[in-house]
């Protein structure tokens, strides 16, 4: 049996880059994810995968670290929350330009603006939507538990080379803060320079004689040239929509009130879930693991079957545009949220509820 | 089976360690668990206070309002925690400093002056096993030799030498807690 | 009577003149076919060529990474046969120590102007010189953003006529230009740096052997090589080229004075 080991979300993160072969971790420090450089440091990697671990002076410079590792063919990831992943958004569009693999950590708290510390899901719309300039997407992870994130870090890497997409995993203040047992999975090494090149041919490894040099860049200045690459991307999202969809559901074959929530949010509406039912209220739950590709049909086809849907997250309501676009009038659906840092308890849901479906 | 804690008391006092050290006991005991600190401003020198749920079944919601168990260590913690515990639950408590004592008459109380219980076994440091020792009198709800694990796991190998120092500290709290009010 | 012969010699064929053992001077082979865009008479060109004969000089290609700024030379990967990075504004150096710190074998450097590296990526280059990474930092300053049209940079000298000081640079209004070679020099992570110019034969020439040097020095683990070349941008100047590097000389020197500044192994 593998170990389980006490740990925050935050260090399962350090830890999983360590176990899964990471070349380089580069960031700044911000509250509430720090934990995950701390861990790093205190672990000293170098000395045994050889990862490198590097404080920058800023975020702004840690993704532009990031865009230059992932140049070269390694896997790199960063990791800060909502006020520094808002700088991190400029060298994510570039990322995305060139194509470049990465891992990107957003610990969520409350904004906009320096906000608070607490967690929230505020970033929904910045991370899911885009968040630098032009047409892209990150692909998106949120986990719900330290497990999660330990399990994410490799996931993905797995699809950041995959597609050459940014990854980013979409936390919240609790999933980072909160300890939970983790199972640690055997360790993978680090990729060889041999197997770099074979990954990445397209890599900046040094042009030896007989290839082409290889040119990392999101520059085009032709519209026409920058159109088509526009169009390859779109092809590229449409094979991940396709293809990489991934939710859980809980007590949805007969639900009659079906819960959306992401990250903790969807931890706090199991037991929404839970509660309603020992009530006698028929109420399930839809998680989507994978924000961006969003789980559309899945929702669409609950929504055929329910009385109502409830989109339920710690912001003023970005998830539920995209519910509604799956329920697309098929059902009514309703918001509730929690702002600034608050969290909401599984009673002050089920009252809300309620107060939605009439029930009170 | 599942059991939610506070744990609140001053930064300083071993809050967080203590419910670390009690979620790694139920580790041992093959439970599961979440321990969930107050990470706002108030940890920077003020109060401290984190939920840890110990429960055979997965965890849901790590977020709660209502607790089985507070174990208290301050008075703004008492303010605030006191009404929180279920009705039946159990309110562990540090006397030392408490200037008003838990009223309730619907709960389980039980005191334990853990600064007085540190100096017996000779080190303040293991102030917080002693209060554990206490609530564990009370709430076995993990054994003692899983705590001896638990402690194994979460104290650093260099302080490896502190467990029976820590063990001791958690007898000496077995020993010596008072119960106040039995519902 | 020089003349005379001169025109006697011209008699030869093309095809003769055009012998390998009858040239005494020829395009690097790590320069690529491209045309360059950048205007006649500015110092890109020049250095691009020091670069590419250093790279092929110490045999390199294979090893080497370069990293392309904002600016003029945003396109400098259309030139250099080697490996390339695009940075966003200013980020150069965050690049490069990830490619140096993750591939330390390879010989790495940015290649900036002063939009770049004196005002939007102030931070990427001092934090860069403060760790001692092991880059190379090739700094055109021209005292102008070129590309966008000749606007006021950061090194623009006091009086200077540009787009946005359109009644020459004011320290009231502007404040005072950046001397950013100086201001690094006090950094204990950087390990060597010149400041030079290629607007004469003799002037390129020791800004080769300062270039090779400091790609010399990267692959010795004591710190950042930063080579400032004091460059010309006659279109953003308003003046010929010849007019130029006059008006180098005489002004942009007296506040950018040509030598090395530092150099930790001398």
């Amino acid at each position: 049996m593998a170990e389980k080991i006490l740990m925050k979300g935050n260090e399962a993160i350090a830890i999983s880059a360590i176990r899964n072969g990471v070349d380089g971790y580069f960031g700044y420090p911000i509250t509430p994810q720090s934990e995950v450089m701390e861990t790093l440091m205190k672990e000293k990697p170098w000395e045994t995968t050889g990862m490198v671990v590097l404080q920058a002076e800023s975020e702004t410079s840690s993704i532009n670290m990031i865009y230059g590792g992932a140049s070269c063919g390694k896997k790199v990831m960063t990791s800060s929350s909502s006020p520094g992943i808002s700088l991190m958004c400029e060298g994510i569009s570039y990322i995305a330009g060139a194509e470049l693999p990465c891992v990107v950590v957003d610990v969520m708290r409350g904004g906009p603006g320096l906000g608070t510390i607490q967690p929230s899901q505020s970033d929904y719309n910045q991370i899911v939507k885009g968040g630098g300039h032009g047409d892209y997407h990150n692909i998106v992870l949120a986990p719900a538990s330290a497990q999660d994130m330990y399990d994410f870090v490799d996931w993905g890497f797995d699809l950041a080379f995959k597609y050459r997409t940014p990854v980013v995993i979409l936390a919240d203040g609790i999933i980072g803060q909160m300890m939970e047992k983790v199972e640690m999975h055997p360790m993978k090494p680090r990729r060889t320079d041999a197997e770099i090149l074979e990954a990445a041919p397209w890599a900046t490894t040094g042009k030896p004689a007989g290839r082409e040099r290889n040119i990392i860049t999101s520059l085009s200045l032709d519209a026409d040239i920058q159109e088509r690459f526009n169009r390859k991307l779109k092809g590229k999202y449409e094979i991940i929509e396709e293809n990489e969809v991934k939710f859980s559901e809980y007590m949805t074959e007969d639900a009659e009130y079906v819960f959306v929530a992401f990250g903790c949010s969807s931890r706090i509406c199991e037991a929404v879930v839970d509660e309603l039912r020992a009530e006698g209220i028929k109420a399930g739950l839809l998680r989507p693991i994978t924000l961006y590709p969003f789980p559309f049909k899945e929702i669409e086809r609950l929504s055929k079957q329910v009385k109502s849907m409830m989109s339920i997250e710690l912001n003023l309501g970005q998830m539920v545009h995209d519910v509604r676009l799956a329920v697309n009038g098929a059902c009514p659906v309703g918001f509730y949220g929690r702002q600034g840092g608050n969290i909401y308890t599984p009673e002050e849901i089920v009252s809300e509820f309620k107060k939605f479906n009439g029930l009170a | 089976m599942k059991e939610e804690i506070i744990i609140a008391g001053f930064g300083g006092q071993g809050v967080l360690s203590m419910g670390k050290i009690l979620a790694y006991s139920a580790i041992m005991q093959d439970m599961e668990v979440t321990w969930m600190p107050s990470y706002g401003p108030e940890m920077r020198g003020g109060t401290a206070n984190v939920c840890v749920i110990l429960s055979d079944r997965k965890i849901g919601s790590p977020i709660v309002t209502k607790y089985d168990t507070a174990i208290i260590l301050n008075q703004q913690s008492m303010d605030k925690f006191e009404k929180t515990v279920k009705p039946g639950g159990w309110l562990v408590y540090d006397p030392s400093g408490i200037t008003s004592h838990p009223t309730r008459t619907d709960i389980n109380i039980c005191r334990i002056n853990a600064i007085e219980g540190a100096a017996r076994v000779g080190n303040s440091k293991v102030y917080n096993m002693v209060v554990l020792g206490a609530f564990l009198k009370v709430n076995p709800i993990v054994s003692l030799e899983n705590v001896e694990k638990g402690l194994g796991k979460s104290i650093p190998a260099r302080y490896g030498s502190m467990i029976p120092l820590n063990k001791a500290a958690i007898v000496d709290g077995m020993e010596n807690v008072e119960i106040v009010n039995r519902v | 009577m020089t003349g005379h012969k001169q025109m006697k010699d011209m008699s030869i064929s093309i095809e003769e003149i055009k012998k390998p053992e009858n040239r005494i001077y020829g395009k690097p082979s790590l320069l690529t076919d491209n045309v360059m865009h950048y205007c006649p008479g500015c110092s890109h060109g020049t250095v691009h060529k020091l670069v590419a004969e250093v790279i092929e000089e110490m045999g390199i290609q294979d090893k080497t990474v370069g990293i392309c700024p904002v600016g003029c030379s945003v396109f400098a990967y259309n030139y250099i046969d080697i490996d390339w990075q695009e940075a966003a504004h200013g980020r150069a150096p965050a690049l490069a120590t990830a490619t140096k710190r993750l591939c330390p074998d390879k010989y790495v450097f940015t290649y900036q102007g002063d939009g770049d590296l004196a005002s939007i990526g102030t931070a990427e280059i001092i934090h860069a010189c403060g760790r001692g990474e092991n880059i190379v930092v090739i700094f055109i300053n021209n005292g102008i953003y070129g590309m966008t049209g000749g606007q006021m940079a950061p090194t623009t000298l006091i009086g200077m006529k540009t787009s946005t000081t359109p009644y020459g640079r004011d320290p009231k209004l502007n404040g005072f230009p950046l001397v950013i070679a100086d201001m690094i020099a006090h950094l204990d992570g950087t390990a060597y740096i010149t400041r030079q110019s290629v607007h004469t034969a003799p002037a390129a020439r020791k800004a080769k052997n300062a270039i090779r040097k400091a790609f010399e020095y990267s692959q010795k683990g004591i710190g950042l090589s930063f080579v400032e070349i004091v460059s010309t941008c006659n279109s953003g100047w308003k003046l010929t080229p010849v007019d130029a590097n006059k008006w180098m000389v005489e002004n942009m020197f007296k506040k950018y004075p040509i030598g090395d500044i530092k150099d930790i192994l001398k």
